[in-house]
């Protein structure tokens, strides 16, 4: 019996206004194991992601998280926010748009909802708000606010906001999407340091190299289908099938 | 003795005067703004029932000449058994009609505001009270500052017409000591002062809170 799945997806379909975004999809999250799903846009990724923590309702199949099921309760009801919320707190999202809250500093956007919705006093939020600033190399602009911060900057500190929850899982959506092409290695090393650390990650990239770097598991999303499951070994040496094949060459080109 | 002295004479008028205008203004000024906040608080998320009537009574005091609605309150009601005192019907009135149109301004900013900031506190666990009142409600009030400047001093003018339902303030006082001693043109003058004295102090107000907003970037709004 293995341990129990950081995040086990089954049989998820999604559409929006009657195009199918998703199909079938079903995935296992190991704890400790970064996952990279990739796909040209308009795959299916984000909306994949964004499934995980109930930010997008699939219309059938079912999510659990460390063995909970997240978005409909035992009685089969749709959960309250409230009862999300507990769920989701077991989740942290990085957001291709940072996202981060501009009127608060970058101290407070890591410390708000330690404090406010797990209702740490300041002292112990700020304790941890300091070691993950730390970690992501924030700590000496930490009483800036986000408008002076660089979008490298800025998404370090959204990962430090997201890791301040104390997450199971950490979501990236395209996390380096939205950077100058030379801000987007000091993002990409937190997120590497992190996985070195043992966290389980699921991770929306167009980064293949890194996605190769990284990855204990890399998944092909082709128009809502995983079309490819396999290590990164196998995915980017010895692609499975055409469409892989020839999505790889494009990107080779690019590069 | 010259008009200016027989004023200067009868300023306990005047200053009673400017004492309730100022009471009237901060008090209602509050309880309007809540009011507002409260009404854009209630119609986020889909509560279908609550908008539909907020709608109608943010829409309905919008098309209401203030004078009216200060008529029915305090000339009105009492047929249908309810009395309030000149006073309290007049605060009440202010607190309604300017509670509408602080709801207005805030919604408005509210439809533009990011939604990667409402998802990033949604996928944290915030709960939306808390999510409005830490998140949300600050930054409209960061961008919406001008129009909200505006409105107060819109509010600190309608205090005026409350004396017509016999509210003893500023415009009562200078009304009574143009009448008794007939000098309209200075004590309408010295009103004046005293009403621009309350604008420039709330102008200091709205400045205080555009430096807070600047620090964060928020110079455009």
């Amino acid at each position: 019996m293995p341990e129990t799945a950081a995040v086990s997806i089954r049989k998820l379909s999604k559409s929006f206004d009657g195009t199918e975004v998703l199909r079938d999809v079903s995935l296992e999250v190991q704890p400790g194991e970064v996952v990279s799903i990739l796909g040209s846009s308009g795959s299916g990724k984000s909306t994949l992601l964004r499934c995980i923590n109930w930010l997008e309702h699939p219309d059938r199949g079912d999510i659990h998280i460390a063995g909970d099921r997240i978005g409909v309760s035992d009685s089969g009801k749709l959960m309250s926010r409230r009862e999300l919320a507990g769920m989701r707190a077991r989740l942290g999202m990085v957001f291709q748009g940072f996202n981060l809250w501009p009127h608060l500093s970058v101290m407070r956007n890591v410390t708000e909802a330690p404090i406010h919705v797990q209702g740490l006093s300041k002292a112990e939020a700020d304790e941890r708000a300091m070691a993950l600033l730390e970690k992501v190399g924030m700590v000496d602009k930490r009483e800036q606010y986000p408008y002076t911060l660089s979008g490298g900057q800025k998404q370090r500190v959204a990962i430090a906001r997201a890791l301040a929850m104390q997450p199971k899982v950490m979501l990236f959506d395209e996390p380096t999407s939205a950077l100058d092409p030379e801000l987007v290695g000091e993002v990409l090393g937190v997120i590497k340091d992190l996985s070195k650390e043992g966290y389980t990650m699921v991770l929306v990239t167009h980064e293949m190299e890194f996605a190769r770097a990284v990855s204990d598991q890399v998944v092909f999303l082709d128009k809502g289908i995983i079309i490819e499951k396999s290590h990164p070994s196998e995915f980017f040496v010895n692609p499975k099938t055409e469409r892989v094949r020839r999505f790889l060459e494009l990107e080779a080109l690019v590069v | 003795m010259s008009n200016w002295e027989i004023l200067w004479s009868s300023r306990d008028v005047f200053l009673q005067g400017f004492y309730n205008t100022l009471q009237l203004f901060g008090i209602s000024a509050v309880l309007a703004f809540l009011l507002g906040s409260v009404m854009v608080f209630l119609l986020e998320g889909s509560r279908p029932r609550l908008k539909i009537p907020l709608r109608i009574f943010i829409d309905g005091m919008r098309m209401l000449p203030f004078l009216i609605l200060a008529y029915l309150l305090y000339y009105g009601l009492p047929s249908v058994g309810i009395r309030m005192s000149a006073w309290y019907a007049g605060l009440t009135a202010l607190v309604l009609y300017h509670g509408a149109y602080f709801a207005e301004i805030l919604r408005g900013c509210r439809t533009t505001f990011p939604l990667g900031q409402v998802e990033a506190a949604t996928a944290q666990g915030f709960s939306l009270p808390t999510m409005f009142l830490r998140i949300i409600w600050p930054q409209l009030i960061l961008k919406t500052r001008g129009l909200m400047g505006n409105q107060l001093i819109i509010l600190l003018k309608d205090t005026a017409f409350l004396v017509i339902i016999t509210v003893r303030e500023l415009t009562a006082a200078a009304n009574s000591l143009s009448s008794t001693y007939f000098i309209p043109m200075e004590a309408f003058i010295v009103v004046i002062g005293f009403y621009w004295l309350i604008s420039i102090g709330l102008e200091q107000f709205i400045k205080l809170i555009g430096r807070y907003g600047a620090k964060r970037g928020f110079e455009n709004a």
